[in-house]
């Protein structure tokens, strides 16, 4: 028996004028796994990413989160439940230092009255910054430097070390190597293997597929707005996925 | 600092106090040029340049500009620009004058000064800080809400501060100011220090405790180094951006004071300049015009550069007309090194 799916989207439509981005699309993941979710150029993953971390609504359908029924009114509030995202363009502000971004727009505060007139405790956040980091295996060239400094690689390790300190359930990544050489590439995939190590579930949107076969738990398939394929990556190949996204042939049982 | 050690990899890196310090000072070279330029003039001409007068003076001239500098600061690091600091420093030294003026129950046309006591100082300062908080809110609004560039909303309010100054007044300035003002902060003094001097000092410290170490600080930095990345990481960077603009404001209208102050009249004429001056401040002293990047300590060196150098070719006797090219040239000098650093980094 599987455990029931972490995060689940039931029948989601979504229409922007006369596109139909998403027809009656399913999706689940599950605790402490990797999903990959695939599809074709304008299947409909990223608004379908979109709508389960907050950042779009849906016209009609259904998610769950733990059971329950959701509706997430932005991604703040998406934010709040313990679902993160991360774009391509990772979102972090350059200029400031790797744990200055990890608790953006969440700073800490010095206890006492010096915290209620808004001062930073830089100290604590620099150190809780350092025990995420060596939690995750990431290793920076300095905590000091602006992140603009750093490398791509390092760049979207802190953007996931960020997404993990304050996502508990689910992290979306959006394809997340895609602009990394090869070394980078494979740090950044241990890092999500630790991130998942620690319980959160990783929804990675790639379309690559010999790396989403070497990383993924699961794979979900999208076409024309619809799951047309899951599959064990045990199951699954280059050729059956890449089958399943052009044609929409499933030949392993997808629930109707 | 040691906490962080975890991060440090065995390939050398430089002292993290000496790199935050760099970072703080803008690389550190334009503090080396304040010092030269102040050995220089203080060994050519000791007895002159040395003097205690003399550094009064410098630190009196260097005051009003310094005030608008630390909240040109603020907006400069918050990737904006606020061309508007100078008009708005004359409306707020006409509305605070004219209220002034009409609680000492002199009449308009009268010269010199008025007999308002403290009171009347006060109120004067309300709303001094008031009027430069209304223009400063302004111009944070249309760049906040409606998305107009910086550079155009500021130079729209330079206009239309100035000119609601001019009709206010028909031109001609307020030359009537309580003598308690001019007299306890214009030319007072507190052991030897002059009034203008320390308020000046507890504007840039105070702006430097909230840049440096408070939260508001960090998003200011935030706003500017990825509006788009401070909006996600759940900042509210509207009302952030409307803050820093009408925190120049204010401290625009704590100028006009000081400024009424010193010179017992307003001077409708006489800051129109003051915005590029508190512009080439800000870059001279580090602050990054992309956002992000800048520091209050380093306006503060950024402030006195201009002014060393025109108090020194004074005393040398070099026409004080090679100050400005000076002053021009060092700041060319200071926007291609804070262009060259940031190429170098983003190519590693």
């Amino acid at each position: 028996m599987t455990p029931p799916p972490l995060l689940e989207a039931r029948g989601i439509k979504r229409r922007f004028g006369n596109v139909r981005a998403l027809d009656g699309a399913d999706f689940s993941v599950f605790p402490g796994e990797i999903c990959a979710l695939i599809g074709d150029n304008g299947a409909g993953k990223s608004t379908l990413v979109k709508i389960l971390s907050g950042a779009d609504r849906p016209d009609e359908g259904q998610i769950l989160l733990g059971g329950q029924s959701v509706a997430f009114a932005s991604p703040a509030a998406a934010q709040a439940r313990g679902i993160a995202t991360i774009y391509q363009d990772l979102a972090l502000a350059s200029e400031l230092t790797p744990f200055e971004n990890l608790f953006l727009g969440r700073e800490e505060l010095r206890p006492g009255v010096l915290g209620r007139l808004g001062f930073v405790d830089r100290p604590s956040m620099r150190r809780k910054a350092a025990e995420q980091f060596a939690r995750l295996g990431v290793r920076l060239r300095s905590a000091h430097v602006p992140v603009s400094s750093l490398s791509g690689g390092q760049r979207q390790s802190v953007a996931i070390a960020r997404a993990a300190m304050w996502a508990d359930q689910v992290i979306f990544m959006d394809e997340p190597t895609a602009a990394l050489g090869v070394v980078q590439t494979g740090r950044v995939i241990d890092l999500i293997r630790g991130v998942r190590d620690q319980g959160i579930a990783v929804v990675l949107i790639s379309h690559n597929m010999p790396q989403v076969l070497a990383v993924a738990d699961r794979v979900e398939v999208l076409r024309l707005g619809r799951r047309v394929a899951r599959f064990d990556v045990a199951d699954a190949n280059v050729n059956r996925l890449v089958a399943a996204m052009t044609s929409g042939t499933a030949d392993h049982g997808v629930p109707a | 600092m040691t906490v962080a050690a975890p991060f440090h990899e065995a390939e050398g890196e430089a002292d993290p106090a000496m790199e935050r310090w760099g970072r703080l000072l803008g690389g550190g070279w334009i503090v080396l040029l304040l010092i030269g330029l102040v050995l220089v003039f203080g060994l050519l001409r000791p007895a002159q340049f040395g003097s205690t007068y003399n550094l009064s003076m410098l630190a009196v001239n260097a005051a009003i500009l310094l005030v608008l500098s630390v909240g040109q600061t603020f907006v400069i690091i918050a990737a904006g620009i606020d061309l508007s600091v100078g008009a708005v420093l004359v409306f707020a030294s006409i509305t605070s004058a004219q209220v002034m003026l009409h609680m000492s129950g002199a009449p308009g046309s009268t010269y010199g000064t008025t007999q308002g006591g403290w009171g009347v100082v006060a109120a004067g300062l309300a709303v001094a800080l008031l009027s430069g908080a209304f223009w400063g809110a302004i111009n944070g609004i249309l760049v906040a809400v409606a998305r107009i560039p910086a550079l155009i909303v500021t130079l729209g309010t330079f206009g239309m501060a100035l000119g609601f100054a001019q009709l206010l007044t028909n031109g001609v300035d307020v030359r009537a100011v309580p003598e308690t003002l001019v007299e306890g902060i214009g030319s007072g003094a507190v052991a030897g220090i002059p009034m203008l001097v320390l308020i000046a000092a507890a504007a840039a410290a105070v702006g430097a405790v909230v840049l440096h170490l408070t939260r508001f600080g960090v998003h200011v930095f935030a706003v500017g180094s990825d509006r788009e990345a401070a909006r996600r990481a759940g900042i509210d960077v509207r009302g952030r951006l409307i803050a820093i603009y009408t925190l120049s404001g204010t401290l625009a209208g704590l100028a006009a004071m000081m400024s009424t102050a010193r010179y017992a009249t307003t001077t409708i004429g006489g800051h129109a300049l003051d915005s590029l001056g508190t512009i080439s401040a800000v870059v001279l002293g580090g602050t990054s015009l992309f956002g992000g990047i800048g520091s209050i300590i380093g306006t503060v060196v950024g402030v006195f550069i201009p002014i060393v150098l025109l108090n020194g070719f004074v005393i040398l006797g070099i026409p004080p007309f090679w100050q400005t090219v000076a002053t021009g040239a060092v700041l060319i000098l200071a926007v291609w090194i804070d262009q060259l650093k940031r190429r170098a980094r983003e190519h590693r």
